[in-house]
């Protein structure tokens, strides 16, 4: 037998509803490696971290770390043992700075008060000696969503974190972030630590672990060496079976001008031109992909689009009607569509059911109302349709969303913005934090909307999603077109990526074509 | 209008805002401690009048002033403790319990003041002490200045210090930090092994000394006896004064202060002879309207993010 660092042997748990989330499931991990634990949103994998992390008991089954047994009561315990968890909804106080973040719970005194002297020291010794570079002395709510995740790291690493478990850190990261957390993890493997990465990106695992353990429907399908797997093998042990993820495409067929966006400018309350003189169409039957890093604009393009901001120069029309004296209600009559970037804050109402998320587009269209009183029958059958249709798993239309995997949560999200026939659909990041079947899914849905006639808009980090369904790209820089593609063909992530980063710059004619 | 002009710039007039002042200070303080850790405490109402009654009945059964301070406290702490438990605890709505506690201290203080007093109106009858006012020796003897910060009840002295003393636990010390962490992110507390539900009760019981202190006052310093409802919406107006200074400590203490002006113009106005019932709604409407300019300005930020 070999010697393992940590071993979690026959794990089970069954929720007191009866839903069985481990069956039987076993996990080891040898010292200074970095192993993936892969599988499908609800396969299971955040259920057996959060046992090890102490924060859920096992119904069965044992963990043995260092050769000893061990049961943590709570995630004080497994912190005592040398455990620390990076979760993906960050756990930091975001009016404290980087400093107050690392030290709480530990604060190093001086009489009465905290010594902030030596937290701000402490800070910088720990960030210089794993390579993890934060001001310390930033405030937490400042700083991008990459050095937030450092701090995450650090604060476990202060603790004496010796495994290291993230869950899902790509997920809201851009490729450059992702590039340098790896870099980072693999200074802190070289340095000793154990790394558990949570995540269902293939490529990135294969580019960053070890080992890989899967997991499906509970249970563990299998453990191996990265080395050993392609990625292909990889996929069909996730999903259980060869998927083919490959869209077929017809060839474009282009209608009336769908959206135009028309020399919009946008100055956001620091005074920051956030958005320049911002000039493009999208015709109806094809998907127009905007890629870019965040936060060069797309957040303000897409507010200024839906009205969440006012706009107050430039033009947008959706559907051929000027949204300037529109009010949200009157956009969302038209035949339009949009799936936010952020489905739990925008996209869904978690404690309310599926059925009433589904038509909370549309509740009072004579479809489901009959102007006093919802016609809950057709509601049903309406959600359970799109149930059907896009393979929702759940217990039934009645299910709260929020009780979903996102990404469930997502094509429940998706169901309702596409299943009204919409001509204009604004997606924004449709994929993010979406397991790959689901992911297919939407792509799919996205893409027969795209054939029967709808102008959609795709934002979105992901470049192979960008690359995958659209017909047109554009890439934004700093609030402004930088390049436009008018077919993908040959184009790959490399070359947006130094348009991306400004490094490359169209000519204003080529740009000036993103108006068609 | 030049006899009100004569009436506000006296030394008079400027005493008697510290004094109309203190309890609002001690209240606002308890709000903030409370409120900054996530725990809503507007039970600061009833708090504040349970020691004021404790404060007159055990300074008159044990005949010490000092000593029916001590039950003031201890029995606004054991209130914010009732609350503690049963809203921490046993997790019934916050908002009940403090609904719970004032009721029960507006009715159960007129009970006892009966079983007492033998009146359900004030506690005149009863010989009960107040807390000794402090000269300040030098400070004291300037003119103008002197009369208007010297020879206060000590607890307006103490109130300026509960003021440092909260700014200085939430700013600088690790309890204030695992406050304001508990406040503004649960989860990030718990997962550093910070006990939410200890915290904040932690956080209501310092509330609840605030009141005991604000409460004492007002039955041992403010007047020498206890009456009905005599707190009269000080608790109401910290939460406003509270809400207003942005939670932080400073702010709130300079905001009860602007009420505390309203409270002793409309004190020294009354004297004029103008509507007396006019005159005692001031410090409602300063609330009023201060309330009003405090949610527009929140509302315009919140517009611009």
């Amino acid at each position: 037998m070999e010697n393992y660092l940590l071993e979690m042997k026959d794990i089970s748990k069954i929720y007191g509803n009866g839903i069985v989330a481990n069956e039987i499931v076993n996990f080891n991990l040898k010292k200074g490696e970095v192993h993936a634990l892969v599988g499908e949103n609800g396969a299971g994998k955040s259920t057996l971290m959060k046992i090890l992390f102490g924060m859920e008991a096992p119904s069965s089954g044992t963990i043995t770390l260092r050769g000893e047994p061990v049961r943590f009561s709570s995630s004080k315990d497994a912190i005592a043992h040398g455990i620390g968890m990076v979760h993906q909804h960050f756990m930091l106080v975001e009016s404290f700075t980087a400093a107050q973040n690392i030290i709480l719970g530990m604060e190093p005194k001086k009489g009465f008060s905290v010594n902030e002297e030596e937290a701000v020291r402490f800070t910088e010794e720990i960030s210089k000696k794993y390579n993890l570079e934060v001001d310390a002395k930033a405030v937490t709510r400042t700083l991008p969503v990459g050095i937030k995740q450092k701090i995450e790291i650090l604060k476990a690493l202060a603790r004496g974190a010796e495994i290291l478990i993230l869950d899902e850190p790509t997920a809201v990261l851009t490729p450059q972030e992702t590039d340098q957390l790896f870099e980072e993890l693999t200074n802190l493997k070289e340095q000793g630590h154990t790394i558990v990465f949570i995540s269902h990106k293939i490529p990135e695992i294969k580019k960053i672990s070890d080992r890989i353990t899967v997991m499906r429907a509970g249970k563990t399908v299998g453990c191996r060496n990265t080395a050993d797997v392609t990625e292909k093998e990889i996929s069909s042990m996730i999903m259980g079976c060869e998927m083919d993820t490959t869209i077929t495409r017809t060839p474009c067929k282009k209608g009336e001008v769908g959206i135009a966006v028309d020399k919009v400018s946008y100055t956001d309350k620091n005074g920051v031109e956030v958005l320049k003189d911002f000039s493009f169409s999208v015709r109806q039957g094809m998907v127009f992909g905007i890629a870019g890093v965040q936060g060069n604009g797309q957040v303000e393009l897409i507010d200024l689009m839906t009205k969440k901001r006012s706009l107050k120069n430039g033009d947008i029309r959706l559907g051929g009607a000027s949204i300037e004296k529109m009010k949200i209600q009157d956009i969302r009559k038209t035949q339009f569509g949009y799936v936010p970037e952020d489905r739990i804050e925008q996209g869904i109402a978690g404690h309310e059911s599926i059925e009433e998320n589904m038509i909370s587009n549309r509740y009072s269209t004579k479809e489901f109302c009959n102007k006093i009183l919802l016609n809950y029958k057709k509601i049903a059958e309406f959600a359970k349709k799109n149930i059907e249709s896009y393979e929702i798993r759940c217990s039934g239309g009645r299910h709260p969303v929020g009780m979903l995997s996102g990404g469930n949560m997502q094509k429940v999200v998706v169901a309702r913005e596409c299943s009204h026939e919409p001509k204009v659909l604004i997606a924004e990041q449709p994929t993010r934090g979406v397991d790959v079947g689901a992911a297919h899914i939407i792509h799919k849905k996205i893409m027969e909307l795209r054939d029967d006639g709808c102008a959609v808009l795709l934002v979105s980090a992901d470049l192979s999603e960008v690359l995958k369904l659209s017909d047109v790209v554009a890439v934004m820089y700093e609030g402004e077109i930088v390049a436009f593609f008018d077919q993908t063909e040959g184009l790959n992530e490399e070359k947006l990526g130094l348009f991306m980063l400004g490094l490359e710059r169209h000519e204003e004619e080529q740009i000036r074509r993103a108006v068609q | 209008m030049n006899a009100f002009m004569r009436l506000i710039f006296t030394s008079d007039f400027f005493y008697s805002i510290f004094r109309v002042t203190t309890p609002l200070l001690f209240a606002s303080m308890g709000a903030v401690l409370s409120d900054i850790a996530g725990v809503p405490n507007i039970a600061l109402e009833g708090m504040m009048l349970i020691a004021a009654f404790a404060g007159m009945y055990f300074s008159y059964v044990f005949g010490s002033a000092f000593l029916g301070l001590l039950c003031a406290i201890l029995f606004a702490v054991a209130a914010a403790g009732v609350m503690a438990f049963f809203t921490l605890y046993y997790k019934t709505n916050i908002i009940l319990g403090g609904i719970a506690i004032n009721s029960l201290a507006s009715g159960g203080t007129v009970f006892f003041l009966y079983l007492a007093a033998h009146d359900k109106g004030t506690s005149v009858s009863l010989p009960s002490k107040v807390l000794p006012n402090i000269n300040i020796p030098i400070i004291g003897d300037i003119p103008i200045i002197g009369p208007v910060i010297s020879g206060h009840n000590v607890l307006t002295y103490v109130a300026v210090i509960a003021v440092i003393f909260t700014w200085y636990l939430l700013k600088k010390t690790p309890l204030g930090y695992h406050l304001r962490a508990v406040g503004e992110k649960k989860e990030a507390a718990d997962s550093v092994g910070i006990s939410v539900i200890k915290t904040q009760t932690i956080a209501l019981l310092l509330s609840g000394l605030m009141c005991g202190f604000g409460g004492a006052f007002m039955s041992m310093g403010y007047v020498s006896w206890f009456s009905r409802d005599m707190v009269s919406g000080r608790g109401w107006i910290a939460l406003a004064a509270e809400a207003m200074g942005m939670q932080h400590p400073l702010g709130t203490a300079a905001t009860s202060l602007l009420f505390g002006v309203a409270d002793a113009l409309s004190n020294a106005v009354a004297t004029l002879g103008w509507p007396s019932d006019l005159v005692k709604t001031i410090p409602y409407c300063a609330t009023l309207a201060g309330l009003a300019i405090f949610s527009v300005r929140a509302y315009k930020k919140s517009k611009n993010v």
